[in-house]
């Protein structure tokens, strides 16, 4: 079935890209119909799970030993509960990091290995966004629930918050002024309230996505990279503790909301 | 009972205390880790981010509350930066306007260091009845000029308030294009003239 709808997709995208680029909601929603039983993400989906158990690095193994907060080996609800405080490197990490920290653990990979290509594109693949959409199609269908019992977690959580309301650089703009009101568009495009709960629930359970436009699926820290240039701010690192704070933000202001991703989105 | 009182009032001041602290270090915590994190790219630079002025430091403080007192002393402040175009010439090109306001481009670690900024105004503004993508985090300005004429205190505040939006209404999320230096003194000119001549598409 899903093979099936894959095939589909294939058919498809040639009259349904167009209406999908055309910015619009209606289009956009249609167009996901559509594709519902064939979201190209299950193909990233798939290569993810073949590289979580496929014996690599210089240690040659693999990364089904890897504690994304659950315990070593469990994936099954392990993103419905990320970022969290990990014992073990007594920080709070979201999935990405914490990957890049089973790769250099357990595999022995260097950081520079571990971060090569977070963001894949034509002919360049990434093998982090696979992994990613592997370990989060996990979660789907299970309710957020990111854990704030941890003096390091409110922290992250507090840090996160006030970078959401940071303004600065050339345009004096923060995450905040696209991202705090109800019913606000730029050009066409809808934007999300964060501070609203459904809004954020929406938005957040939604990430990873297959992105029609890229032809990738692109991950948390690809979105918030996209925000961050369009905000007139530097460029954030790859795994950097500030894209966890501010995810941790927006993570705990979507608890509750049923996690669908990855999802599709233009 | 007054023992009471007292011991009250301590607990009130230490707990008043202990969550200023708390967010103060949230905040300090905050600014370490914009200044280890992100890098700066192209016309994006990390030292333009981490050093805010008075806008951007009282905004970020008080995103929805920002006390009336000191609204008012910052759109004062913010009158004060405004430069109006030496020549007394007001209006450029609408077309050259129009261009402006449809391009999103500049200042992003995308963009080359020096090409030439835009005003993307229709990424928040309905302006003409031409472009229907367009945003809605401003109002309207269709009909800007056709509704409010061009006289010289239309013209001088419309000036002003693309310059610097904080003078007349703090904590605005309208970018300073003439403060900043987002856009040059003959962009603003265009951009005027896109909203106030009557040739123009937005007062058609």
């Amino acid at each position: 079935m899903r093979r099936k709808g894959l095939y589909f997709f294939a058919a498809v995208i040639v009259s349904a890209a167009v209406p999908a680029m055309a910015d619009s909601s209606d289009e956009i929603a249609k167009y996901r119909q559509l594709l519902a039983d064939g979201n190209p993400a299950e193909l990233w989906e798939m290569r993810g799970e073949e590289l979580w158990k496929m014996k690599a690095g210089p240690k040659n193994v693999t990364l089904e030993k890897c504690d994304l907060g659950k315990g070593p080996g469990v994936v099954k609800g392990a993103y419905a509960e990320l970022p969290r405080y990990f014992k073990d490197v007594n920080k709070v990490m979201d999935l990405e990091q914490r990957l890049v920290h089973c790769r250099m653990t357990l595999q022995g990979l260097t950081l520079e290995q571990a971060t090569a290509i977070p963001f894949g594109a034509a002919g360049k693949p990434s093998t982090i966004e696979p992994i990613v959409s592997y370990v989060t199609a996990e979660s789907r269908g299970i309710k957020m629930s990111v854990p704030m019992s941890h003096p390091e977690e409110k922290r992250a959580y507090e840090i996160g918050k006030k970078i959401f309301f940071y303004r600065g650089g050339s345009h004096d703009f923060a995450c905040a002024t696209c991202h705090s009101t109800d019913n606000q568009r730029i050009r066409l495009q809808d934007l999300p309230n964060l501070l609203n709960k459904s809004n954020a629930q929406a938005a957040y359970t939604t990430w990873p996505a297959y992105r029609v436009s890229q032809g990738e699926v692109r991950t948390m820290q690809h979105r918030l990279n996209d925000c961050f240039r369009q905000q007139r701010f530097p460029q954030p690192l790859y795994g950097s503790d500030v894209i966890t704070a501010v995810t941790m933000f927006m993570a705990k202001n979507a608890d509750g909301g049923v996690y669908n991703g990855p999802a599709l989105k233009r | 009972m007054k023992k009471i009182a007292i011991v009250l009032a301590v607990t009130a001041t230490i707990a008043g205390c202990a969550t200023v602290a708390a967010d103060t270090d949230y905040g300090k915590a905050a600014m370490a880790m914009l200044k280890s994190d992100f890098k700066s790219k192209g016309p994006a630079t990390l030292e333009r981010v981490l050093k805010q002025d008075e806008v951007q430091e009282l905004c970020s403080e008080y995103p929805h509350d920002l006390p009336k007192d000191k609204a008012a002393a910052l759109e004062a402040s913010q009158l004060k930066t405004i430069k109006y175009p030496i020549d007394g010439k007001y209006l450029g090109d609408w077309k050259s306007g129009e261009k402006i306001a449809q391009s999103g481009r500049g200042m992003q670690s995308s963009d080359a260091v020096g090409s030439p900024n835009g005003g993307n105004c229709y990424a928040c503004h309905q302006m003409t009845k031409e472009e229907i993508s367009f945003g809605n985090i401003g109002p309207s300005l269709y009909h800007y000029g056709k509704l409010r004429g061009q006289s010289e205190d239309i013209v001088k505040y419309t000036w002003a308030k693309i310059y610097n939006p904080q003078a007349f209404s703090a904590c605005s999320n309208m970018p300073r294009f003439g403060h900043n230096g987002i856009l040059e003194e003959k962009q603003i000119k265009d951009v005027m003239a896109l909203l106030l001549d009557p040739a123009s598409p937005v007062n058609k």
